[in-house]
């Protein structure tokens, strides 16, 4: 992020192979030495969806100031296969392209540093294994930046395998690193890398933070069918499971997931359910179980690129229309769209405060750009952390206790089955205030008002979109969830270039805050900036407001949008 | 003690004469001689007319969707071990809409009961086939008869090792209980597959029908421990028609394998957010 000031080191390192080459390993070794010297780092991966073989890339972004989004020049391609080269090569305006000989190809180029990564394993460990390790080495080389903390890394990361594996791998990067240094490469050197070593940073990606949002918000149970790119969530939940007193069943089918959630819920603890569209697509007549049971439960729902299998693999906001609309009748729900990683651990947090204050279903909407990008940050503070169950207290539970009781607000004391004696009864009929089936007219329409009034006092809760850039802009860009980063810097840039532009980014998506439209009504030419086909937040704007939009930038390629492709927009559009 | 009237409850919506009131008899019996008191019971039913047996007792209730009895069932369960849970399903809901849940809820083995109401027809969508309907059965759908081979719930629960299956017959309602009793005292998912005659839209099963063929295996001295015997009864229909406890087997449930619960309920646990922070430790 430029703000205040240009970016002073801005290095950015990519990675491309075919999967199963290690990528991660690398992409993972890299980033995280770098935060630890105190640097910010953002990274995100580019997969198709096989597990081995295919063209993936890993991108890192280093930088001393934070950074949530990537940027398109490559300082360093490391190319482990050799499609990396032709496919990249443009993007390495001066910089270097570290290689094997054996992935070398046809491509004769100054900027090509062919590195045997294999054979100095083999000189050095008798083995190929730790070539990727001598890649990692050869790029601190090209930096001549200190190995210290590379080597600390190393031996935390393979500690449990045993002396040798440890220092074989320091060998291997030192190896990779004199390899680089004693040649005579024209330009290494060159990039001023300070390092400041700290133990308080994270490098933690969207899914990740979702997962630690939920222990952090005392989630307990934990139903879901795996699907890319939200498996991560579960995988997180599911590895610090025993230390939170959770469950994380993988159910039989997505059906079963939220089902089985619900359930959950209902008897009395927090519960949640990941997925990502097809998998929502099967869970849609849990979520109506759940607005007419008034059962609290969180959705995370990481998109991708549909319909149907779509691309599993990339990313795209493509199902805001159908987590606003999905299943039948109308009831209250939530979606919440987190900008960035520390976003989604708080907007997490959030969700289950809201689904059981308002006892809702509410959506977490991320996707594979959040899901996968990398952020760096201080840790989170959970200081102020509150966790409110909103259940009623064991002596208001009489033996009366009715689970749907009409009230002013819409919502119901809530107790829990068996709570000082209490029955509970719940019916996905529509029922009276005891909870048993009653289809009069009079009911419905009690029980309908009553749901639907919830409405109000959770709009009241949501939070106003962020304002970034300059004020009283000529232009404004109109965002909402993972775009914030690439949509943020280049208002930073265009703003640092004097141009007049801010950007208005939505995380409370749904319902809008009531003061949201008061903003909107000001600004004055407006592009709404979206990762799909049709501009559906634009409509929802629309819809809701009655607000229309100037124009739109939409982007649905499978890929996110970098603040370099919404600056070459914003000048084809002739807007700046 | 544990009396039938505190389960009473409300007026019910079952034609005259259907087998269900006979199954609502006997689930009520049995909770009463098992002493298990109202709050301490969860049904959970999905939709049909077999998913309106709740509402007619005072327990707690979770009334779902159509065949999604089995996996909130499960959620509550995890939840919450001390309550016993009691599921609830028709033949359409259990086997058809649901017959994925039912095969899953039997290799995850929660300690459950499945009542399953098996009238071998849709009663509450007014008479189509059901998965258990016999070849040939006419329906206004099913204008050429039922062309499809019937499930067998209990083949299907025995080859899959389910700890505890049995069939029992609405006619005969102490039988019956005494089958649901043991279901719910059995550890694991256990199923009761249960008879019932709907005498509004299957003039096929009549209470006649079921009569004349029902006995009861344990006066044939069938051993519930033998597998490949159980097996061999499972496909005993036609003439005969055995009812009782076809298998049992100790089982641990999935609840119990599970570490967290070794410590009482998760609805009981304390939060700790000291933990967070070694979490944190992963990401730095
Ligand atoms: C998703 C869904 N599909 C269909 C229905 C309509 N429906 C309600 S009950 C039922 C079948 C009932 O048959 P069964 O489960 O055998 O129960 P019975 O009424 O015979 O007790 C159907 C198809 C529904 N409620 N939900
Ligand atoms: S339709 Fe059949 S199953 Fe339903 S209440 Fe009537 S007799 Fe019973």
């Amino acid at each position: 992020m430029i703000s205040g000031g240009i970016i002073i080191v801005d290095i950015n390192i990519k990675i491309g192979g075919e999967a199963g080459q290690g990528i991660q390993t690398i992409g993972s070794v890299l980033s995280r030495t770098f935060v630890r010297d105190g640097f910010y780092v953002y990274g995100n991966q580019f997969y198709l969806s096989r597990v081995r073989g295919g063209h993936n890339y890993f991108h890192i972004r280093v930088s001393d100031h934070p950074v949530y989004t990537l940027n398109e020049k490559i300082d360093i391609l490391v190319a482990l296969d050799k499609q990396t080269i032709p496919d990249h090569i443009e993007e390495v305006k001066e910089g270097f392209v570290l290689t094997d000989e054996s992935t070398v190809g046809d491509n004769a180029d100054a900027k090509i540093v062919s590195v045997p990564f294999t054979e100095i394993s083999k000189d050095v460990s008798g083995k190929k294994l730790f070539s990727n390790t001598v890649a990692v080495g050869a790029v601190f080389g090209l930096l001549c930046y200190d190995l210290a903390t590379l080597k600390k890394f190393l031996s935390e990361t393979f500690k449990s395998k045993g002396d040798e594996v440890v220092e074989k791998n320091i060998k291997a990067a030192e190896a990779g690193y004199d390899y680089v240094r004693n040649d005579k490469f024209e330009g290494i050197c060159n990039y001023n890398l300070n390092p400041q070593p700290t133990n308080r940073r994270i490098l933690i990606n969207g899914n990740d933070s979702v997962g630690v949002g939920a222990l952090a918000a005392g989630v307990q149970f934990l139903s879901a069918y795996p699907m890319t790119p939200s498996t991560g969530v579960m995988t997180r939940v599911a590895s610090h499971a025993d230390d939170f007193n959770a469950v994380v069943e993988q159910a039989e089918d997505e059906i079963a997931a939220i089902n089985m959630a619900i359930g959950a819920s209902f008897a009395g603890v927090r519960a949640m359910t990941t997925t990502s569209g097809g998998g929502f697509c099967l869970m849609t007549e849990g979520l109506g179980l759940s607005g007419i049971t008034e059962t609290p439960i969180v959705i995370f729902l990481g998109q991708r690129p549909g319909p149907a299998t779509g691309l599993p693999t990339m990313t795209e906001q493509g199902d805001l229309n159908f987590v606003l609309h999905a299943a039948q009748g109308e009831f209250p729900r939530c979606v919440l769209a987190p900008r960035t990683a520390k976003d989604a651990f708080y907007q997490t947090i959030r969700a289950f405060n809201i689904a059981e204050k308002y006892q809702i279903p509410v959506l977490i909407l991320s996707d594979q750009h959040l899901a996968d990008g990398l952020f760096t940050y201080e840790r989170f503070d959970t200081s102020g952390l509150k966790i409110n169950r909103h259940l009623l207290e064991d002596r208001a539970v009489g033996s009366d206790y009715q689970r749907y009781a009409i009230t002013k607000s819409g919502l119901s004391p809530r107790a829990i089955p068996g709570q000082n004696g209490a029955l509970v009864v719940a019916d996905s009929d529509e029922h009276n205030e005891a909870g048993h089936i009653d289809q009069t007219t009079d009911n419905r329409i009690r029980m309908n008002e009553k749901r639907l009034r919830k409405v109000d006092g959770l709009t009241d809760e949501m939070q106003m979109p962020a304002i970034h850039g300059i004020d009283g802009a000529d232009v404004s860009l109109i965002g909402w969830g993972s775009s914030y980063g690439p949509l943020a810097e280049a208002v930073d840039i265009l703003n640092h270039d004097e141009v007049s532009i801010n950007l208005i980014h939505f995380s409370d998506i749904y319902p809008l805050s009531h003061n949201a439209a008061s903003i909107l009504e000001g600004l004055n030419t407006t592009i709404c900036v979206e990762n799909n086909a049709t501009g559906q937040f634009a409509r929802l704007l629309r819809a809701e407001l009655g607000f229309e939009v100037s124009k739109k930038m939409l982007r649905y390629d499978g890929l996110p949008f970098t603040p370099q492709s919404v600056i070459r927009e914003l000048k084809g559009m002739e807007v700046i | 003690m544990v009396t039938i009237e505190d389960y009473k409850n409300g007026e019910t919506e079952w034609c005259p004469g259907c087998g269900n009131f006979n199954i609502l008899e006997a689930v009520k019996r049995s909770l009463v001689d098992l002493g298990k008191k109202p709050h301490e019971v969860l049904m959970v039913s999905g939709i049909g007319q077999s998913g309106k047996l709740p509402h007619y007792l005072k327990c707690n209730t979770f009334n779902s969707l159509h065949g999604r009895t089995l996996p909130p069932a499960t959620g509550a369960k995890v939840a919450n071990p001390e309550l016993t849970v009691i599921a609830v399903g028709g033949d359409g809901d259990s086997y058809g809409e649901g017959g994925n849940h039912f095969i899953h809820a039997i290799r995850r083995n929660p300690d459950i009961t499945l009542i399953a109401h098996d009238n071998q027809i849709y009663g509450l969508t007014k008479g189509q086939a059901s998965p258990t309907s016999e070849i040939g059965m006419k329906t206004k759908v099913q204008t050429h008869g039922v062309l499809h081979t019937p499930f067998n719930p209990l083949a299907v629960a025995i080859s899959l090792d389910c700890p505890f299956v049995a069939r029992g017959f609405a006619g005969d309602v102490e039988h019956l209980s005494s089958l649901i009793s043991q279901a719910i005292s059995h550890k694991g998912f256990s199923l009761v597959d249960i008879l019932q005659p709907c005498v509004t839209f299957n003039k096929l099963n009549t209470y006649k029908w079921y009569h004349d063929r029902v006995y009861k295996m344990d006066d044939d001295g069938h051993d519930p421990a033998n597998r490949m015997a159980a097996f061999e009864k499972a496909l005993e229909w036609g003439d005969r028609i055995p009812t009782g406890v076809f298998y049992k087997r100790d089982s641990e449930p999935f609840e119990s394998k599970l570490d967290v619960l070794k410590s009482g309920p998760l609805t009981a646990k304390q939060y700790d957010s000291a933990k967070l922070d070694s979490v944190f430790e992963n990401f730095s």
